[in-house]
C-alpha cells in the first residue's frame, strides 16, 4: 500500500511518499517507518520523529545533516546529489537523484530491477527515448553503488505465493478504482469541472468512455457539469459528475432539483479538508453532513461511502444499482487518501458484475404517472412513446402524480412523504454491517471511510494485548441501514471515529447523525482535524480516555 | 441508438390539439402567447414523431413552456436549461432538443452557459423570449433593460449598460443567430424553422412584450404601434448590383456592425456558418477509439485494462 502526500503549491514543495509492505492484510500506512529516506534537511527534521527505534536512515550527505549522536537509529549517508550529477555526466543538476535513489532501494530490497527498469522505460520513453535512457542511467548508477554490507543483506523479500484458484490481484488508486468502477456499473456519460482531489476520475472517464461508446464532458463550471449529467440521465442514460468540497457546493441547487424531479445520478465527492480552499491535498472527512443535509429544502438523496481503494470499485456498482432503482440522485464519498493510494486487490469478477444499461424507451400505457404516490417513481425518458398520448413534464416545482405543478399544501406534504419513503424503504433492505472483533464488550468503534484501516488495526493490537475491542464500519451513512441499535446494546460505549471537527457540541459529523438517531448517551465521539488520516495508536489512545 | 418503435398502429398526426398541454399560464397580451402558437404550426407542418421532441427550459415566465407543450420536457432550474439539454443532446441524437427561456435565463443568470453552448456548437435550437424586464417576480431590472428604465430594483431608473443579445452570441461562437418579433408570427416562424433546420448551436432572440410590467418596450419595432420592423436583406449571391449592399450572412464582422444598430435594431438572420458540432466531434472521436479496439465488447475491453493493472 502507497499513501502519497503532497503540497498545495504549484511548483512543489515538500512531498511525501509511503510505502508499506506485507504478506497479510495491509490496512494503513503504519504509524512508524523502518526506513526514511531523507533528500533534504527538512524531510529528516519534520519526519526523523516517525522513525523506529532501530530503524534505517538513508540520507543524502550533500544537502543533510543528521544528528548523529542520537543513537537510537542506523544512518547511512549518501552523497546523492553528486552521485547522481557524476552518473548523468554533470548536465543534469539535480534532476534524476529519485531515479538514482529508486536503483539504490532496489538493491537494498531486492527488488526486482528488470522490472524496474521495465517501468522507468514506459514513464519516460514515451515522452522522448533520450530521458528514458537518462533515467536508466541514473537507475543504474543507484543500483550498482556499493550499500555497505550492513544493508545489504538487511531485508529481504519473496514473491508472494499464487493460489491459482484465486483471482489474480490487480493495482491501482482509488480513483482509478471509481472511475472503472463506474464502466462496469454500465455508467457511460459524465460532465465535471477539474478540482483536486477529483480531477484524475474524470481524467480517466474522458479517456476511456469513449472507448464504450459514451463520453465525459469537461464543463465551464460545477453548476454546467450537474446540469449536464442530470440532462444525460434524464435522457435515459444513468450519468456521473463529480468533484471535491467547494463544488459540490456549487451543485447543490441542481442536486436539489435532482431530488425534487427524482433523477437517477451519481455524485463523486473526493473530500479534502475544508473548508473553503481549505486543504487541497489532505485527508478530511468533513463534507459528510453537506452530503446527506446539504441544499435548501428537504432534499433526500442516497449518501454512500468507500472504505478501501477496492471498496471505492464495488461502491460505485452500488450506487449505480440504488441509484436507478430509487430513482434518486446518490452520493459517492471517498477522500484524498483514497484517491491517490495504490492498493493491491482480488481482480472483480467482472463477467458477473459488468451491468448493461440503456435508456428504456419501450412504449408506456395509458394511464402512466411520472409521480405515483404508491410507487418508486420511474421515468419513461424522451423518445418514450406514451400510449395514452400524454407527455411527461419533469420538473422542479412541486407536482401532482402527473407531474402538474401545484401548490397545494396537502400535496406537498405527501410528496415530501413519498420521496423520504424511498429512502426509509432502502435503509430496510440494508443490510447490518458486520462486527469486527468481539460481539459485545465495553467499546465499540464505528468508523466510516478511509478510516477502515486504523480502525481494524487498532482492533487488531488491542485485541492481541488480550483486551476486548470490536468495530463497525459504515458504507451505507444515508440511510442508515435499520437495525444499528442492536449492535450497539451489546456495548457499554459506542465510539464514532472520524476526521473531522468535535463542533460545538462535541461530537463529529457521523456521532451526531448517531446520536440523533438513536437518542443514546452512551455513543460518543473521537476527532481529528489534522490533514493527515488517524494513526493506529491515536485511535487506541483516544479510546483510553 | 434506435428508437423505432412498431406500434399497434400508424402514429395519429401530430395536431395542434395533440400538441396543446395546460392552458397558459401567462398574462393576457404576453407576448410569449404568440411564439407558442408558432412552434404548434412549426411541428404541426413538421410532423416529427412527437414522442422524439424535447421541450427544456430554465425559470421565468416563457420557461413554462415545457407545461404548456404536450411532449417530453422539464422545467429546470434558473439559467442551466442549455447545459441540460447539452446532455440531452449528446446522449440521445435521435431527439429534437428545444430550449426555450427568457433573457433573465439567457444572458444573466445563465450567460456562461449560453457561451460555452455555442462555442461547443452544441446541436439544439434556443429561443430566448426577450422582454427585457423581471416580470415573473413583478418587475425588477434584467439584462437587457435599457439604461433608465425604472424597476423595483432601479427605483431611479436602470443604470448598467444592457447586453447586446447578438454581439454576445457572435463572440461566443454560436453558429445561427437571428433576431424576431412576436408580433410578426411570419417572420418568427421562418426564423425558428431556419433555426431547427441549422446543425449546431441556433439562438433566436424573440422580442416579446410583457404586457404586465413592460407593455411599450418594443413598439418601436412594431409597425401596428407606429413603429418600423427593419429586416436585415440577405445576399442573394445573384450578381445583381443590389446584391453588393445585402448582407453575407457567414460575414462576422457584418454580423457585428448589423447588431450595433441602435434599438431597436434589425430583425432577421445575422449569422449563420457550419462548423462541426460537439456532437459530430465526439462521434468521431469514439469512431475513432472504437475503430483502434476491434470488435471487443465492454466487458472484454474492462478485462483488459484490468489485465494491464495485474
Amino acid at each position: 500500500m502507497t499513501y502519497m502526500t503532497i503540497p498545495a503549491t504549484i511548483s512543489g514543495g515538500a512531498s511525501i511518499f509511503q510505502v508499506r509492505i506485507g504478506s497479510g492484510e495491509v490496512l494503513s500506512a503504519g504509524d512508524e517507518a523502518d526506513f526514511l529516506v531523507a533528500f533534504y534537511q527538512h524531510s529528516y527534521d519534520s519526519h526523523i520523529g516517525s522513525l523506529k527505534e532501530g530503524g534505517v536512515l538513508l540520507y543524502d550527505s550533500d544537502h543533510v545533516q543528521p544528528n548523529l549522536d542520537d543513537k537510537r537509529f542506523i544512518y547511512v549517508g549518501i552523497a546523492i546529489t553528486s552521485l547522481t550529477i557524476e552518473a548523468l555526466g554533470g548536465t543534469a543538476k539535480t534532476k534524476g537523484k529519485n531515479i538514482f535513489v529508486l536503483g539504490l532501494l532496489a538493491a537494498i530490497f531486492n527488488f526486482d530491477a528488470e522490472k524496474l527498469k521495465t517501468l522507468i522505460r514506459e514513464r519516460f520513453g514515451k515522452k522522448n527515448a533520450a530521458l528514458a535512457d537518462t533515467a536508466l542511467i541514473a537507475f543504474q548508477a543507484g543500483y550498482a553503488y556499493p550499500v555497505e554490507d550492513l544493508l545489504a543483506n538487511r531485508y529481504h523479500f519473496e514473491p508472494a505465493a499464487h493460489d491459482p484458484n484465486k483471482p489474480a490481484q490487480i493495482t491501482m488508486d482509488g480513483n482509478q478504482a471509481i472511475a472503472y468502477g463506474l464502466i462496469a456499473a454500465g455508467v457511460r456519460y459524465g460532465a465535471a469541472y477539474p478540482i483536486t482531489p477529483w480531477t484524475s476520475v474524470m481524467e480517466i472517464l474522458r479517456a476511456e468512455l469513449p472507448k464504450y461508446g459514451g463520453m465525459f464532458v469537461q464543463t465551464e463550471d460545477e453548476l454546467a457539469a450537474v446540469s449536464m449529467a442530470i440532462g444525460f440521465s434524464y435522457s435515459g442514460n444513468l450519468a456521473v459528475t463529480g468533484s471535491s468540497g467547494p463544488g459540490i457546493s456549487l451543485k447543490t441547487e441542481a442536486i436539489g432539483w435532482a431530488s425534487m424531479a427524482e433523477i437517477p445520478l451519481i455524485i463523486v465527492n473526493v473530500q479534502r479538508g475544508g473548508p473553503s480552499t481549505g486543504l487541497p491535498t489532505n485527508i478530511e472527512q468533513s463534507d459528510l453532513c453537506q452530503a446527506i443535509f446539504g441544499g435548501h429544502g428537504d432534499s433526500p438523496r442516497v449518501v454512500l461511502a468507500a472504505a478501501t481503494v477496492e471498496d471505492c470499485f464495488y461502491i460505485t456498482l452500488e450506487a449505480a444499482r440504488i441509484a436507478k432503482k430509487y430513482s434518486t440522485p446518490v452520493f459517492i464519498l471517498s477522500d484524498s487518501s483514497l484517491s491517490t493510494r495504490i492498493e493491491a486487490f482480488d481482480e472483480p469478477d467482472l463477467k458477473n458484475l459488468m451491468q448493461n444499461l440503456k435508456p428504456d424507451l419501450t412504449p408506456r400505457p395509458a394511464g402512466f404517472k411520472p409521480y405515483p404516490l404508491d410507487k418508486i417513481t420511474q421515468h419513461a425518458p424522451p423518445g418514450t412513446p406514451m400510449l395514452d398520448g400524454k407527455y411527461p413534464v419533469l420538473t422542479g416545482l412541486e407536482h401532482d402524480e402527473t407531474g402538474h405543478p401545484t401548490g397545494s399544501a396537502g400535496l406537498h406534504a405527501n410528496m415530501t412523504v413519498k420521496r423520504r419513503k424511498k429512502l426509509q424503504q432502502l435503509a430496510a433492505e440494508l443490510p447490518l454491517p458486520e462486527v469486527y472483533g468481539d460481539a459485545e464488550g465495553d467499546t465499540l468503534l464505528v468508523g466510516w471511510g478511509s478510516t477502515y484501516g486504523p480502525i481494524r488495526e487498532a482492533v487488531n493490537r488491542v485485541r492481541q494485548s488480550g483486551e476486548k475491542l470490536s468495530s463497525i464500519h459504515l458504507r451505507n451513512l444515508h440511510p442508515l441501514p435499520n437495525g444499528l441499535d442492536t449492535i450497539f446494546a451489546h456495548f457499554r460505549r459506542v465510539v464514532v471515529a472520524e476526521l473531522n471537527d468535535a463542533g460545538l457540541y462535541g461530537f463529529g459529523q457521523l456521532a451526531t447523525i448517531l446520536r440523533s438517531r438513536y437518542c443514546d448517551p452512551k455513543i460518543q465521539s473521537l476527532t481529528k482535524t489534522n490533514g493527515l488520516s488517524f494513526l493506529v495508536k491515536e485511535i487506541i489512545n483516544g479510546i483510553s480516555k | 441508438m434506435s428508437t423505432t418503435m412498431t406500434l399497434a398502429s400508424e402514429p395519429a398526426k401530430l395536431t395542434r390539439n395533440a400538441l396543446t398541454a395546460e392552458r397558459p399560464t401567462w398574462c393576457p397580451g404576453c407576448g410569449d402567447y404568440s411564439v407558442l402558437a408558432s412552434f404548434y404550426k412549426i411541428l404541426e407542418k413538421r410532423q416529427l414523431p412527437q414522442e422524439n421532441i424535447v421541450t427544456l427550459a430554465g425559470i421565468g415566465c416563457s420557461s413554462r413552456f415545457p407545461y404548456f407543450v404536450n411532449t417530453h420536457g422539464a422545467h429546470y432550474i434558473h439559467g442551466r436549461a442549455v447545459p441540460l439539454a447539452t446532455g440531452v443532446s449528446l446522449a440521445r441524437p435521435d431527439l429534437h432538443v428545444y430550449v426555450f427561456g427568457g433573457d433573465g435565463d439567457g444572458f444573466s443568470i445563465g450567460g456562461n452557459h449560453l457561451e460555452h453552448g455555442a462555442r461547443k456548437n452544441i446541436n439544439l435550437t434556443y429561443v430566448i423570449m426577450d422582454n427585457s424586464v423581471y416580470g415573473m417576480t413583478k418587475k425588477q431590472t434584467s439584462p437587457t433593460s435599457p439604461v433608465g428604465f425604472k424597476t423595483k430594483t432601479d427605483p431611479t431608473g436602470a443604470m448598467d449598460r444592457p447586453v447586446n443579445p447578438v454581439k454576445k452570441l457572435l463572440s461566443a461562437g454560436a453558429t445561427f443567430i437571428a433576431r424576431t418579433h412576436a408580433s410578426q408570427v411570419s417572420h418568427m416562424m421562418q426564423m425558428m424553422e431556419r433555426a431547427m433546420d441549422h446543425e449546431g448551436f441556433a439562438v433566436v432572440h424573440v422580442l416579446s412584450d410583457c404586457a404586465e410590467f413592460f407593455p411599450d418596450a418594443f413598439d418601436s419595432a412594431n409597425p401596428r404601434k407606429g413603429g418600423e420592423f427593419k429586416v436585415i436583406e440577405e445576399k442573394k449571391w445573384d450578381k445583381t448590383p443590389e446584391d453588393a449592399l445585402r448582407h453575407d450572412i457567414t460575414d462576422e464582422a457584418a454580423a457585428y456592425r448589423l447588431a450595433d444598430h441602435p434599438f431597436p435594431g434589425l430583425f432577421g438572420v445575422f449569422f449563420q456558418v457550419n462548423r462541426s458540432t460537439k456532437n459530430d466531434l465526439e462521434d468521431m472521436l469514439i469512431d475513432s477509439v472504437r475503430g483502434k479496439m476491434g470488435n471487443l465488447s465492454d466487458l472484454e475491453i474492462l478485462q483488459q485494462t484490468f489485465h494491464r493493472m495485474k
